[in-house]
């Protein structure tokens, strides 16, 4: 599955529809085990909407596995007011859209002087930021904690007066993260667009910026709907950074201050399973709609474009 | 294949060195130059604040033999990957050739399989609490036992692995499904006109075929390995039986005894593990250009 321009395929697209033939058993065989698993991959969330409908005394006492005799929507009203989630999603939002943006920015153009100029080195450049999208972040972590620490910020830009425990620093820490696989998706869909484009561009004579912004961003949408698919499900969905570089409960971004809903010493269960469904569900709906997306993202990282 | 023969203006160079110096910046600021900086750390005692202390490999020495949890989170990495690799993705590969055919239904399996991909590691960790709790969990009310699957530390690192194999298989199935819609029909059908049989046509005849999408299944299954995190801090902090190595980096950090000197240490031996695995799948990537 791949994208290449000028003409995008449409990922995953199937032509017609497939002709109908008799029933054999070993395709019935195979329907049955596909739909045991289909079915299997779905209960847990199945289960973790239907522990979220119900009453706290009435999971407790008949367990999760139980036909119930309330069905209350009432969780999600306390996850939604009590724990404030409006607030958290709002912190997601500060922190996503930003590093979305400057990620696809900067890897764009990035990608553009690799794949389209013969900048020096370009090949090497390409290869350390590829690798550095695929370190496990607990590798630098450590030191980054320790330079956002004594990196002074103004107060009109982080109440915390450093990078630490400010929004700036979530963003920066996703934009250098996720930059490299975006550089390296990009870079190879733009070395499919055909050469010809650009030199028409020369003859006009149109500088760098003009073949990059005008001429060659706009052939990339089809890779630019993918990635940010797919990139804002991985910032959004991100746990780790937000709990090492974030100290102000109030400043965290909704996935991690689903944590918060625990409590000390006592946990709902029913609770946490109404806020996780209410944390999954812009993930969720994002699959549903931009699903050729997502997997086109997916599957143009992992294989060669 | 860029474009040849042509002089850059001055204000084509200014944007180019702008554009891809910004990007640099950004990259070893706040990638390169971290990681190379575990290296430093992890051969000092530094606790954060106070004077830089050289304390050669003595860091190493004492995860070694003085720090319980080390072992057992090496063992559960161990243990991670054992299972993703040989469980977990060959799962994803075989529902990945089931679906690779006309079926009726296929996108509705499709879909129900990978779901779980855009959930967040730390929702599958909520969630798995509802499937695994004791008193109430669904497992233990379908087969009427009453194990403590958390909280019994020989057995949680095994159904905490099954919750992450859950995202997994989805995720390594999408890889494949991609991998196998890119092999020429034709090789299948002159397979099956040799008269080989299904399986022999896919062990023989696909399956070498798909060898980068192996390498690179193979490097995302270890990275997964090594960056789990998020599943076993939603249920535990990743204690009591559930450590891992990205656990233990956290735990030094941002825990009360900030051991600045001895995360690192942890950090570098993570590092060292994954670059490997970096290399093998950079050269697969950039091998025929």
């Amino acid at each position: 599955m791949t994208l290449t321009a000028p003409v995008p395929t449409r990922a995953a697209g199937r032509p017609g529809t497939p002709p109908r033939r008799p029933v054999r058993p070993l395709r019935a065989l195979l329907h049955v085990f596909l739909g045991l698993v289909a079915l299997g991959w779905l209960l847990p969330l199945a289960l973790a909407v239907y522990a979220s409908l119900r009453p706290y005394d009435e999971t407790a006492r008949l367990g999760y596995f139980s036909l119930p005799e309330h069905l209350t929507l009432d969780y999600y009203g306390r996850a939604w007011s009590q724990a404030e989630l409006p607030r958290y999603y709002l912190n997601t939002l500060i922190i996503v859209v930003p590093a979305l943006v400057v990620t696809l920015f900067m890897a764009s153009f990035t990608a553009f002087a690799i794949a389209r100029l013969r900048v020096p080195g370009r090949r090497a450049l390409l290869i350390v930021f590829t690798a550095g999208n695929l370190l496990p972040p607990q590798v630098l972590i450590t030191p980054l904690y320790t330079v956002y620490a004594m990196v002074p910020l103004p107060a009109w830009l982080s109440d915390s007066q450093s990078l630490y425990d400010s929004y700036l620093g979530l963003i920066l820490v996703h934009v250098a993260f996720q930059f490299g696989f975006c550089v390296f998706v990009m870079a190879n869909f733009m070395r499919t667009i055909p050469e010809e484009i650009d030199e028409a561009a020369l003859v006009d004579g149109a500088g760098v910026w003009k073949r990059y912004w005008r001429l060659t961003l706009p052939l990339c949408r089809p890779v630019l709907a993918a990635l940010s698919t797919l990139q804002f499900t991985w910032m959004y969905n991100d746990f780790l950074w937000a709990l090492v570089l974030m100290s102000s409960g109030d400043k965290l971004p909704v996935t991690s201050a689903l944590n918060n809903l625990r409590g000390q010493f006592f946990t709902d269960y029913n609770l946490l399973a109404a806020g996780s469904v209410l944390v999954a569900l812009p993930t969720l709906i994002v699959f549903q709609l931009l699903h050729k997306q997502f997997v086109a993202g997916l599957t143009l990282g992992a294989t060669k474009g | 294949m860029a474009v040849r023969t042509r002089r850059y203006s001055a204000r084509d160079v200014t944007v180019l060195v702008i554009g891809l110096g910004v990007a640099i910046v950004v990259n070893v600021g706040l990638i390169w130059g971290p990681t190379l900086a575990s290296v430093g750390l992890s051969g000092t005692d530094w606790n954060g604040i106070g004077p830089l202390r050289w304390v050669g490999g003595r860091n190493y020495a004492d995860l070694a033999g003085a720090y319980p949890p080390f072992w057992s989170a090496v063992r559960n990495n161990l243990l991670w990957l054992g299972f993703l690799g040989l469980v977990a993705t060959p799962f994803g590969l075989l529902c990945a050739v089931l679906l690779d055919r006309r079926l009726r239904l296929s996108r509705l399996y499709q879909s129900a399989l990978y779901l779980p991909v855009v959930l967040s590691l730390a929702v599958v960790g909520f969630i798995a609490q509802l499937v695994y709790s004791s008193d109430y969990g669904v497992l233990n009310a379908v087969t009427g036992l009453s194990v403590d699957w958390l909280g019994d530390r020989s057995i949680n690192i095994w159904v905490v692995m099954v919750a992450a194999g859950w995202r997994h298989v989805g995720y390594v199935m999408i890889i494949y499904l991609a991998g196998l819609k890119a092999v020429d029909p034709a090789l299948k059908e002159a397979a099956a006109i040799d008269g080989a049989s299904e399986a022999q046509t896919f062990f023989r005849v696909v399956f070498p075929t798909l060898r980068p999408v192996n390498v690179i299944v193979l490097v995302i299954t270890v990275i997964e390995a090594l960056r789990a995190f998020d599943i076993v801090y939603a249920i535990n902090r990743g204690r009591n039986g559930l450590e891992l190595l990205s656990v233990l980096v956290t735990e030094n950090i941002v825990g009360e005894a900030s051991r600045i000197g001895f995360g690192s240490a942890i950090a570098v031996i993570l590092l060292a593990i994954s670059i490997g695995f970096i290399v093998t799948y950079l050269s697969q990537l950039f091998r025929e250009e």
